[in-house]
């Protein structure tokens, strides 16, 4: 593609991460869209800060020094659209995730419908569910409102009632809603988001407008059996930029910088998530994961259909102090592969949320740290997975659907001293069944891509074809049971030019088949003993095309659900063994 | 050109000028004025954050339709009542009323309903440390101001006091022991070193004490130190951690003084963190601490996590590019003389500067 086919705008995003703040600057070389550089400083939303400029400022300096261009003129703003004389950008974009999780309550009729819908719509964002109020609930309605007040929750999500369905019941719990934020001094009133029976609204407005700042989406909840949650989740996305710039200083100025586009990064993450799986349009899924210090966020897409889930609770930061109030200790140690006590690891987690920024410097620690990442991306995707739709779902009880793309984020899996450590964290955190083809997105570029795919997509496209994720290989997991050792599935891959491979593959092993970066070859499966490789059912095989990686082609049939040994020396003796099948 | 690092940094100074803006999490009613002194217990400012209410339904105690109340009602909002008070009511033959069942406001009456907002222990928003009120601020708060050592710890317990401080470890790694605490000690606070027994806490809290100062903690014994009475703070971290030389050495030569112990836990975003302040006499205003700098060599720093947790040196040189260390992890590096004379390769991640 020529430029005289796209617009030719530069783009700066700002990702202000809970512990970095990024400045990440594309624009057009040779006629296409390409990430140019990036710019770092601190994420300065705490004291004695408490203003996020300063990071942005920071970044923004270094971006300046690294490509020689001004961004930032004498009045302190940034020159937007770009000048004659070359400074400033064209576009901004502002993607965020630095600042305590927002308070949230929930209410909605009945437990397992509007209520759980609500949570799930609540998991879309950074935030943490501190009450549900529901119709279940014998609570006085005094009671509720003491609740509230106590509380003081940045947002109350109030959702029930079908369309066409309860009205009286949802208008009685909005009761205690508005009695307790109309009592409520009015710069403590929370935000509140209605997303129940729609024809309600106009009686929500006439309770509600008055007191608090009040926001509608379409119902969550149309009928029992359908679940809708895109619309609200775009409102959410508004009413975080909202609380956000009352809660820490700059972001209000950073979001006219991007024009009132400033976005949740998990939300920025998602929808590249969706572009990736609308690009490679297949019946199976993209993955995207991203193991940050704020939170850990998971991002399904199927086509049109995504399902997000931003977890604080498990984020590798200062959220660690309350982990195992979620997390046994035991299935955290259970992945650790050093002479480690339980109280080392107790005493590891506590410190590493008291210094959240503090990295792994001896291989006891990274033991621990990578034991985290995988014990967290099992937890969050354990709550993602529940929230599948039903077609969606893995016909194996507790495991993945089928995704034909993996996407991760996040230091502990980006920054692991090799490609090998992050492969084997992933595989055994995330546990893929069938094929897929796994990439790391080593810049962090992916909330930033995110947000340039709402305006400029040409540029999203572009830069995504000039390789922003490392891909590590593609990767298939047979799934079914028999002994360790028995042979489960043959293997031959065909590359170009010759050169084949042949494979017995044996139940409880790890096995690479080398095909270079940019090759592409055909494998053949032919599974045994009804092992299921995802092409079609138990037992079934057949052949595609795979692309070659930095790991090559990987199969793991190391089993589903993996249980690493429980003894030490075992469970250190395999893992040295899969390393070195990965190249250390 | 290599842009500089923004250093963390925890403040173990001997003398210097303490200001701490007190604030109510909700604007309430400020109770100090400006030039008071304090204690660092004494409320600055209080507030109902536990709100009871009671919701009275008038038309079923009057036994008449709620269309009907609003005429019969004796009150308005914002009225204070007291237990038994007529809300609503006489009406009938039976003269029949609705009555306050507790003292408390009106906050809404009408439509055959009336809320009570009973009367609560409200929140008190204690000084923390001892000092001058400098500043008020409308609703929220004061500045409180003072002179004197100031040592940051890195947990609290959330509590407040003050109390004649008793050093009880002669090390500042050194463990307190059940058997070192008796009655003696009750209204004092302890400097110990580490705690890794729950019985420690359980029996410094049966005494009781007024707080306690300790390098490191058992981080099994959070439940515990976050049920006692008194405020329980470390200044080091989690696990058999020594108390930092610096901080062990400024608290034990200060034994016999008061001291004030403010264990409110670390808030990154507010800048609040556990402190021990001791009040000391000075001449002129001492100079106040720094709250941002970058790390540059000669600075003292303390190592965060492992290897080398908890001990202190001077920064050597700051390296360029990333090093590698024994985890296989590539980061930014100084080169840190730890006190012991040991030069070592560090992250600077895991660095904080002292002073």
């Amino acid at each position: 593609m020529t430029t005289s086919l796209i617009d030719a705008d530069s783009l700066l995003v700002i990702d202000i991460g809970t512990a970095a703040t990024r400045a990440i600057l594309f624009d057009v070389v040779d006629g296409r869209y390409r990430f140019l550089a990036m710019g770092t400083g601190p994420t300065t939303d705490i004291a004695p800060y408490r203003d996020i400029r300063e990071g942005v400022r920071q970044a923004l300096d270094q971006l300046q020094l690294i490509t020689s261009r001004v961004f930032v003129g004498s009045d302190e703003n940034l020159i937007i659209p770009s000048a004659p004389d070359g400074t400033g950008v064209d576009t901004c974009a502002v993607v965020m995730s630095a600042g305590a999780p927002l308070k949230m309550v929930v209410v909605g009729l009945l437990e397992d419908v509007s209520l759980e819908s609500a949570r799930r719509l609540a998991d879309t964002a950074y935030s943490g569910v501190v009450e549900s109020i529901s119709l279940n609930d014998r609570r006085r309605t005094e009671a509720r409102i003491d609740l509230i007040m106590r509380l003081r929750p940045d947002m109350i999500l109030v959702a029930g009632g079908t369309e066409g369905g309860a009205s009286q019941s949802v208008l009685k719990l909005l009761e205690p809603v508005g009695l307790a934020c109309y009592l409520m001094p009015e710069k403590q009133r929370p935000e509140v988001l209605y997303i129940g029976n729609e024809a309600l609204r106009d009686e929500v407005q006439v309770s509600l407008k008055n007191i608090v700042n009040l926001h509608f989406a379409p119902n969550a909840r149309p009928s029992l059996e359908m679940e809708r949650l895109g619309s609200a989740q775009v409102e959410l996305g508004n009413i975080y930029r909202r609380v956000r710039a009352r809660q820490i200083q700059g972001v209000e100025e950073l979001d006219k910088w991007a024009g009132g586009r400033l976005m949740p990064s998990a939300a920025a993450f998602g929808r590249i998530v969706q572009f990736l799986s609308r690009s490679y349009a297949s019946s199976k899924g993209v993955l995207g994961v991203d193991i940050g210090a704020a939170a850990t966020t998971i991002a399904a897409a199927f086509e049109d259909e995504l399902r997000l889930g931003v977890y604080p609770q498990y984020g590798l930061g200062r959220g660690l102090a309350n982990l195992l109030k979620y997390i046994p200790l035991g299935q955290i140690t259970r992945w650790v592969l050093t002479d480690t006590s339980e109280s080392y690891v107790r005493e590891y987690i506590q410190n590493k949320a008291l210094y959240p920024l503090s990295v792994p410097a001896s291989a006891e620690d990274m033991a621990i740290e990578q034991a985290l990442a995988r014990q967290l991306l099992q937890a969050s995707l354990k709550h993602s997975v529940a929230g599948f739709p039903a077609g969606l779902k893995s016909s194996f009880d507790g495991l993945l659907p089928w995704f034909k793309i993996i996407v991760a984020s996040g230091s502990v899996l980006t920054k692991a001293p090799s490609l090998g450590q992050a492969l084997l964290m992933l595989l055994d955190g995330l546990q893929p069944v069938g094929t897929a083809t796994l990439g790391l997105d080593t810049n962090h570029l992916a909330p930033a891509l995110g947000a340039a795919a709402g305006i400029n997509p040409v540029l999203t496209v572009q830069v995504l074809d000039s390789g922003t994720f490392q891909y590590l290989g593609s990767v298939i997991s047979p799934v079914g049971s028999s002994p360790v050792g028995t042979t489960v599935l043959r293997v031959k891959l065909q590359r170009e030019g010759g050169n084949d491979s042949t494979l017995e593959v044996k139940q409880g092993s790890l096995e690479v088949l080398p095909l270079q970066s940019g090759k592409t070859a055909t494998l053949h499966l032919q599974p045994l003993h009804r092992y299921d490789v995802g092409m079609g059912g138990p037992g079934r095989g057949g052949r595609l095309t795979v692309h070659g990686g930095s790991l090559g082609v990987i199969i793991d049939a190391r089993g589903r659900p993996l249980q690493p040994p429980s003894d030490l020396g075992r469970r250190r003796e395999l893992y040295r063994k899969w390393l070195w099948t990965l190249g250390g | 050109m290599p842009v500089p690092t923004l250093a963390p940094i925890t403040h173990i100074l001997p003398l210097t000028t303490i200001r701490r803006e007190r604030l109510l999490p909700v604007p309430g009613k400020v109770v100090v004025r400006k030039g008071q002194k304090v204690s660092a217990s004494e409320t600055l400012a209080e507030v109902d954050l536990t709100p009871e209410h009671l919701l009275l339904d008038l038309g079923r105690g009057l036994g008449i339709s709620a269309d009907a109340v609003d005429e019969t009602v004796q009150c308005r909002i914002g009225d204070l009542l007291a237990e038994g008070d007529i809300i609503a009511g006489p009406v009938g033959l039976a003269r029949r009323v609705v009555r306050a069942p507790k003292r408390g406001r009106v906050v809404l009456v009408g439509e055959g309903q009336a809320l009570l907002a009973l009367q609560t222990a409200p929140f008190e928003l204690k000084a923390g440390m001892p000092g001058l009120v400098v500043e008020l601020l409308s609703d929220r708060g004061a500045i409180i101001e003072t002179a004197g050592a100031l040592i940051q710890g890195v947990w609290g317990n959330g509590l407040i006091d003050f109390g004649l401080m008793y050093v009880l470890s002669k090390m500042p790694d050194q463990i307190l022991t059940v058997s070192q605490l008796d009655v003696s000690m009750r209204g004092a606070v302890i400097l110990g070193g580490h705690v890794g027994d729950v019985e420690v806490l359980n029996t410094a809290a049966d005494l009781p004490l007024r707080g306690l100062i300790l390098g490191s903690m058992n981080p099994e014994l959070i439940p515990t130190a976050l049920r006692v009475s008194f405020p329980v703070s470390f200044m080091d971290g989690f696990g058999h951690r020594s108390m930092s030389q610096a901080a062990f050495r400024l608290l034990s030569t200060n034994e016999r003084r008061e001291v004030s112990i403010n264990a409110e836990p670390w808030d990154p975003y507010t800048g609040a963190r556990p402190e021990v302040v001791i009040q000391l006499p000075a001449t002129g205003e001492p100079p106040e601490p720094r709250v941002a700098l970058f790390f540059r060599v000669d600075q003292t720093v303390r190592v965060v996590k492992a290897p080398y947790a908890g001990m202190t040196g001077k920064i050597n040189s700051l390296e360029p590019g990333l090093q590698v260390f024994p985890s296989g992890l590539r980061a930014k590096a100084a080169e840190i003389n730890l006190e012991n004379g040991e030069n070592v390769l560090l992250p600077i991640a895991n660095l904080e500067v002292i002073e």
